[in-house]
């Protein structure tokens, strides 16, 4: 788990990690990963992946509208910017 | 008996024979509340003139002719679950001016019951943690010894039980999180099976591993909350059809006959010998009553922990991309552009532990780890669920510890992540697998500190799990033990 690999996945993660902060990043990784290295001698060939606890199936709705849908104004309450009913960010398009 | 000493039972006999009201309930605890706050930091809020607007309804109800045992009874919300028109954080800084636009069905179930919400508790930042030491709200101390941590993620609910700060609260497990408090806390606290408790409105971090639960004082106590919380739910695509029962109706249970497996697994190098002790002597209760004491094997334990920290990052890492700066969280105030500004409040509004867990997750998710990673870890996982299989074949029921040790030092483990993972060592299998368990005190090390053991079941056992805690509870007196000042 080097440095480069750690500068990788953090921007997959969209996360600004500082630089200075890489190598230390690196050692904890790699010390997690040293822990979990001992699942790859555990046999598992032929063993279906588990995803999920239940195997239910995904329960279905008719495709309605529900009566009790919050409004446009309190699900955008917490939004940092917003104006007109619409989220601001940067300015993507010059 | 002082009102913050009684359980919800008897607070609930007490409300019935109008001993006290509502309001004068959760008048006192919330003064009990406000006085403990520096010493033990269990609330991130405390909303006091809606719990006594609620109160006041409670006791309305009351005076109509509602009967239901949980009305008027105070309680607390772990603050991952959403709460309509009041600030829910996550333990985050993320989440730290978030308020919630609609309520959780777990809150709005309780709510119905006519519990009144005395404010949002304390928590491991997204539920990250086994210490509560990653809060953005500082941590939480131990009302045992305020020098050590009371579990996590759900400490603050634990710290509050155990300090007498309310008789009931709300927590989530996805790897321990409601146990492991709980027994360094001296508090009982049930993880239900998979799907029975709505997760709607529950802030996610593992999907397919994080459920909802009671704590509270007792077996018997958590029971009344599960027959209000549980119940299948419209809006959680994984809540389970046939969730709901009658849990308070299945106490008081009879042990002859009761087959018990204690997996030697769980008692192996790691294990603190004071711990080891309570627990068997609890175990030897079981068998003095009737029940059956039988070896059993869970071999791939050992493999909890690490397929654990593959899949619970997986599926936080894209849980937690909904936090972007842009729609409900923290936005950075130094960003130039779009990718900046997603950058930057990211990093700004998740402490280390969570940043580390989301780089986690993205790593093993991303191309040419896959397989090596995450699918190997599912796999692991249906071995695991494959050892209790085979155990509950042979036994009722699994009893072990619910924590190698008890509670630790503030600091001791919060600079070495893999250390603080395997706290957990116990508790982890248990979610893997979706079934039942229970944390219920058993003891007190030399230093006076809580030892829990851990009551497993099978799928929705959740009924005979609670009902084998509260045999043990109507035996014993360790729930009943409070810390000298309550942490006061």
């Amino acid at each position: 788990m080097d440095t480069e690999i750690v500068k990788r996945i953090a921007h997959l993660s969209r996360i600004a990690l500082p630089e200075a902060e890489l190598p230390q990043v690196a050692d904890q990784l790699e010390r997690i990963f040293a822990l979990v290295a001992e699942m790859q001698a555990v046999p598992t060939e032929g063993i279906e992946p588990m995803a999920h606890p239940l195997d239910l199936q995904q329960p279905l709705r008719p495709d309605l509208l529900r009566q009790e849908c919050l409004s446009r104004e309190e699900l955008m309450a917490s939004a940092p910017h917003a104006q007109d009913g619409l989220f601001l960010v940067p300015k993507v398009i010059e | 008996m002082e009102l913050h000493q009684m359980g919800v039972t008897e607070l609930a006999a007490g409300l019935r024979k109008k001993d006290f009201s509502a309001v004068e309930l959760s008048d006192a605890l919330l003064q009990r509340i406000r006085k403990s706050q520096d010493a033990i930091n269990a609330f991130i809020s405390v909303s006091e003139e809606l719990a006594l607007a609620q109160a006041n309804a409670a006791d309305q109800r009351r005076a109509q002719g509602d009967a239901n045992p949980l009305l008027g009874i105070p309680l607390a919300h772990k603050d991952i679950f959403c709460t309509r028109g009041q600030r829910t954080t996550c333990g985050s800084k993320m989440l730290a001016d978030f308020i919630s636009p609609y309520d959780a069905t777990v809150v709005q179930r309780l709510q119905g019951a006519g519990m009144v919400s005395l404010g949002k508790l304390n928590m491991d930042e997204f539920a990250m943690g086994s210490s509560n030491e990653t809060s953005f709200f500082g941590p939480v101390r131990n009302p045992w010894d305020r020098a050590r941590v009371p579990g996590g993620s759900s400490g603050g609910s634990a710290a509050a039980l155990a300090a007498r700060l309310l008789p009931a609260a709300t927590g989530t497990d996805t790897g321990g999180s409601i146990r492991q408090p709980a027994a360094f806390c001296g508090v009982t606290g049930l993880k239900p099976t998979y799907g029975r408790v709505s997760r709607y409105g529950m802030i996610a971090f593992a999907s397919s591993l994080d459920q909802g639960g009671p704590m509270a004082r007792s077996a018997a106590d958590c029971a009344l909350l599960m027959d209000a919380m549980a119940g299948h739910d419209a809006l959680d695509s994984t809540s389970h059809p046939q969730g709901a029962g009658r849990f308070s109706a299945a106490l008081g249970r009879n042990l002859q006959g009761l087959r018990i497996g204690v997996p030697e697994e769980f008692f192996g190098d790691g294990l603190d010998p004071e711990v080891a002790q309570a627990v068997q002597d609890a175990i030897q209760w079981y068998a003095s009553q009737g029940a059956e004491i039988r070896p059993v094997r869970l071999p791939n334990n050992a493999h909890a922990v690490s397929t654990y920290y593959v899949l619970a990052p997986a599926e936080a890492s894209s849980n937690l991309s909904r936090f972007d700066g842009v729609r409900y969280s923290h936005r950075s105030a130094v960003s130039a552009d779009l990718q900046d500004l997603y950058l930057q409040s990211r990093y700004e509004g998740f402490g280390p532990e969570v940043r580390r867990r989301i780089l986690i997750g993205s790593y093993v998710l991303s191309a040419g780890y896959y397989d090596a990673y995450y699918r190997k870890a599912q796999q692991v996982r249906a071995l695991i669920r494959e050892d209790f299989r085979r155990a509950f074949a042979e036994v009722d029921v699994i009893m072990g510890p619910a924590t190698p040790s008890t509670a630790f030092a503030l600091g001791a483990k919060s600079a070495d992540p893999v250390a603080m993972y395997l706290a957990d060592i116990y508790t982890i299998a248990v979610n893997l697998a979706g079934i039942p368990a229970l944390s219920l005190p058993c003891g007190f090390s030399k230093d006076g500190l809580p030892i829990g053991l851990q009551i497993m079941g099978d799928y929705f056992a959740d009924e005979l799990i609670l009902g084998l805690g509260d045999a043990y509870q109507r035996d014993s007196d360790w729930h009943r033990r409070s810390p000298s000042g309550e942490g006061q």
